[in-house]
């Protein structure tokens, strides 16, 4: 996993470069073992949840005036009444399987919730991300371009503390503002719920507005580092148009520290929908985590951390994956 | 301190959360009673005169709750970062002082945390530590923790091959001894600076954690349950949501403004700023008439740069076609800033200015910008001094080549190619299909430098700027790139300018040798005199001081004491005279460029 929290390091996108094929190997092996031990540790993490709850889970989830019948109904069905060990591994296989135990609620299989909510988080997160990127970029690079060698002083300070301010404000108040201006106020929007597609705006862009002033700042400092370089020098002596030299020139070798924020943005943006979806009452995930959590309704709390854990881990390998092969210095300076 | 008020938004920042902190402390015991003033008579209401935001379903006062919610939002928010802050270091510097296993253990674990979003691990922590603002601080300091074990292995590494690490090291010390000792104190001031970007994210943290009924419950409110409770009713009574967002919003935006400063500061040395007063243009002399020979003409070309400095004052050169001219001096004696000046590619906030400067006979001040796009895009080519740096390592080398003949002649692609790879090919690459469609990495450093030769052929070259282009390359390869070089001036019938601060090379390579100091013309000199026939005494030294199979090895190499004064130290005589052996005191006055034999100047009074 080191790959994945590496900062952007200013590494460039090296597009089309191959790496030799056992390196490559090695390479592709090594972050694939890291993962399943990821996926180990994640196991027995989601598994010790309901262990580490001090007390009785299963008392703490009926309240105290549950009869001891059911109390141990409910013990047994859980498997807490076996050995810890024998526990683990029953669980490790269920969840392997597919099986994630019942609601203690409604009585729902916790895989069917999942399969019937993930879907709907997925679109929100990725739908975001890549509106993000869209705007971040080109803006960032425009900003980078005008604010060169620290000409239009203004411009900079207008443009540093616009998006310090944009990511200070988390997703939940931009969701609020949002329902409150354009789906109360203006009446553009529906304020809460999934529908047709003018549903998907208000809550996509609450989740895009602090990424995408992230991703502009990034690619600003990126932009300004690449014109510093005699490539850019050249192209500039070979006298191309500006949009020539922005955009095929400079894009391509600004993207790799991009794209690794963009990649881990993607998964906090799925974690940071839990707010999102509260406040739009968007049948993701979150709400349904949010809800299991207040109600002690732990089979579920476990299954929807697990899962997300699980879309943390996946989405940080392939974007490692991705960037050895965009970049391979990188995935060679690992070994 | 004075640096955070500087910008606008050190100076927000800074107001911001001097105002949470004002609030945090006075607060309660102004607003407290209030806040807690239970009045049947107006629940629920809307915003009005009396409750500016409106009041709960008790018919407290909603403003008042959120003036007085202040305090345990930022108490929490401290109190959440600390953990997560105590817990977070230790954790970092824990793999400095375990054996290795353990410390791959501990360097593993922290690496898989970093990637979980904070809100998920607040969660995880939230469900075991259960509901209540226990359970969101802990999680929230959870959360925090492994950005800052990150943050301290990095510093810690950082700090790790300092001297006195090593000295330590060596001298025996514990490695706990070390780390507490040597490495902590030492990275301890960026640690703390990014405490206020972590208290940040803690309060946001908290606010969403009793946002979400996680955090904080009944009775006790902060920012975060206010919203909680006023978010049911936003669509009645959307002020009563208000206050509580704009209190979460504006306290992050200050810790956040806040932060970015501290944080920068943390790792910017003080940058003097310079005056922007460009200096007047030097004075134009009598200019003689235009040589419509002459591919490259420059008269009084200057370079200024704000603050008054003039790192090329007063330069005239002419070049005719074919001819190779030698543009030598040390670094810093503005010679390949004469190079970007003729290519106009001084980099902002330079400014050039020039009595005349004209290229294959066309004024370049007089052209239309599109024509003197064309002119420069296909007449001069330039070559820089690092090959790999100088083509794009995202693009494939033919496709670099091609788009000077699709963008300036309007060449097709096919073309283009068909064309670039010729050149590749001209410039003796081998394989030029192949390497066409290589990036530049997969290409030697000698094959990239005759790539961007080849570039600069794409077009119909002129005047060909060749900015050291040997200096990053094996000396074996040096000789092949200055052969090229010669073979294509003489095929093309362009010029080049060949700027150096190796004499050798130049004597070996030019017909004509310029030596510049100090940003303005000494010499200029035909290569046969070179050797024996320089009149002034900075040429002469340069000359002097390279060896030759003659050169006693046993003496230390010929040197000339002292140093270049810098543009901005120069002052009115000779810029020469403080390391010249010659220097009288008319060098205090400095000495024109005057004819000095054929084909011959020199600025020394001594010369004459």
């Amino acid at each position: 996993m080191a790959g994945t929290s590496r900062l952007p390091a200013g590494g460039r996108l090296l597009a089309g470069r191959v790496l030799p094929g056992r390196a490559r190997g090695a390479f592709v092996l090594r972050h694939l073992v890291r993962f399943v031990i990821s996926l180990a540790a994640l196991l027995v993490a989601s598994f010790a949840m309901i262990h580490l709850i001090p007390g009785d889970p299963v008392r703490a989830s009926l309240g105290p005036a549950a009869p001891v019948e059911l109390i141990a109904a409910r013990r047994a069905a859980l498997g807490l009444d076996q050995p810890l060990l024998s526990q683990l591994v029953s669980y490790v296989r269920n969840v392997l399987g597919g099986e994630f135990g019942t609601s203690f609620l409604s009585g729902e299989p916790v895989g069917e919730v999942i399969a019937a909510r993930l879907p709907n988080t997925l679109v929100l997160a990725l739908l975001a991300t890549v509106v993000a990127l869209l705007v971040a970029v080109p803006l960032g690079m425009w900003a980078g371009v005008r604010t060169e060698n620290g000409r239009n002083r203004g411009t900079e300070a207008t443009f540093t503390s616009a998006t310090g301010a944009a990511v200070a404000v988390p997703e939940f108040l931009y969701s609020i503002a949002l329902v409150t201006v354009f789906a109360i106020g203006l009446g553009w929007f529906p304020p809460a719920g999934r529908g047709g597609p003018e549903s998907y705006v208000l809550p996509i862009l609450a989740l895009a507005i602090a990424p995408a002033a992230m991703i502009a700042r990034i690619s600003r400092v990126e932009t300004l580092r690449e014109l510093g370089t005699d490539y850019v020098r050249l192209a500039r002596a070979k006298r191309l148009p500006a949009a020539r030299l922005y955009v095929r020139h400079l894009l391509p070798n600004t993207l790799t520290a991009t794209l690794t924020v963009g990649g881990l943005l993607l998964t906090s943006l799925i974690a940071e929908s839990v707010l999102v979806e509260y406040v739009f009452a968007w049948p993701g995930l979150g709400l349904r985590v949010v809800e299991s959590i207040t109600q002690k309704d732990y089979p579920v709390a476990q299954g929807v951390i697990l899962v997300y854990g699980v879309i943390v881990l996946t989405v940080n390998l392939l974007v490692d994956l991705l960037l050895g092969v965009l970049d391979p210095t990188s995935a060679l300076k690992e070994s | 301190m004075r640096h955070l008020l500087r910008t606008p938004a050190g100076l927000a920042g800074t107001t911001l959360v001097a105002l949470m902190v004002i609030l945090a402390i006075a607060g309660p015991p102004i607003w407290g009673a209030e806040a807690e003033r239970i009045d049947p008579a107006v629940i629920l209401q809307g915003a009005s005169a009396a409750h500016p935001l409106g009041t709960d379903n008790l018919g407290r006062d909603i403003l008042a709750r959120v003036l007085v919610a202040g305090r345990l939002s930022l108490f929490l928010a401290l109190l959440a970062t600390l953990i997560g802050a105590i817990g977070g270091t230790v954790l970092g510097a824990l793999p400095a002082v375990l054996p290795r296993r353990p410390a791959r253990l501990v360097t593993g674990t922290v690496n898989a945390l970093v990637a979980f979003p904070g809100l998920l691990l607040a969660m995880f922590t939230a469900v075991i530590a259960g509901l209540g603002a226990r359970g969101a601080v802990l999680g929230i300091g959870v959360a925090i923790a492994p950005g800052f074990a990150r943050l301290t292995q990095t510093l810690a590494a950082s700090v790790a091959g300092a001297d006195y690490v090593s000295a330590a090291r060596m001298l025996g010390v514990p490695r706990r001894r070390i780390m507490t000792r040597h490495v902590l104190p030492n990275i301890a001031e960026p640690l703390i600076l990014n405490l206020t970007q972590a208290l940040g994210g803690a309060l946001l943290g908290l606010a969403g954690m009793s946002f979400l009924g996680l955090g904080v419950q009944p009775p006790s409110f902060d920012w975060g349950r206010l919203l909680f409770d006023g978010f049911g009713r936003i669509y009645s009574t959307p002020a009563v949501a208000l206050g509580p967002a704009v209190a979460v919003a504006l306290a992050g935006i200050g810790f956040n403004l806040l932060g970015d400063v501290l944080a920068r500061a943390a790792s910017r040395t003080a940058v003097p700023a310079g005056k922007a007063a460009p200096q007047a243009a030097s004075m134009p002399g009598e200019l003689d008439a235009p040589d419509p020979e002459a591919v490259l003409e420059v008269r009084d070309l200057t370079v200024t740069f704000p603050g008054g400095v003039t790192p090329v004052r007063g330069l005239s050169l002419t070049v005719a076609p074919g001819e190779i001219v030698g543009l030598v001096g040390e670094s810093g004696s503005g010679k390949s800033l004469t190079a970007s000046a003729i290519g106009g590619l001084v980099p902002y906030p330079g400014e050039v200015s020039a009595a005349r400067l004209r290229l294959c006979g066309t004024d370049l001040g007089e052209l239309p910008e599109q024509e003197r796009r064309k002119l420069l895009g296909t007449s001069l080519a330039m070559v820089f001094q690092d090959p790999m740096a100088s083509l794009n390592p995202a693009l494939r080398v033919g496709g670099q080549l091609a788009e000077v003949a699709t963008v300036h002649q309007g060449a097709s692609r096919a073309e283009a190619r068909t064309r670039a790879v010729d050149r590749l090919g001209h410039v003796r690459i081998p394989e030029p299909e192949r390497r066409a469609r290589q990036h530049p990495h997969e290409l030697s450093g000698g094959m990239r430098q005759r790539a961007v030769i080849a570039m600069g052929l794409m077009g119909t070259p002129r005047l060909i700027i060749a900015d050291e282009p040997t200096t990053a390359l094996d000396v074996t390869v040096q000789r092949q790139i200055l052969r090229l070089l010669r073979e294509v001036t003489g095929e093309s019938g362009a010029a080049t300018l060949f700027i150096s601060h190796d004499i050798a090379v130049v004597g070996e390579l030019c017909h004509r040798v310029v030596v510049m100091y100090a940003g303005r013309v000494v010499e200029e000199l035909p290569v046969e005199k070179l050797a024996s026939g320089a009149a002034h005494p900075y040429t002469r030294a340069l000359v002097a001081s390279l060896p030759d199979m003659d050169t006693d090895r046993s003496l230390p190499l010929a040197s000339i004491p002292g140093h270049q004064p810098s543009p901005a130290e120069l002052g009115p005589g000779c810029a020469f005279a403080a390391r010249c052996e010659l220097a009288t005191g008319r060098c205090a006055e400095r000495p024109p460029l005057i004819p000095y034999g054929k084909a011959h100047q020199v600025a020394c009074w001594e010369a004459s």
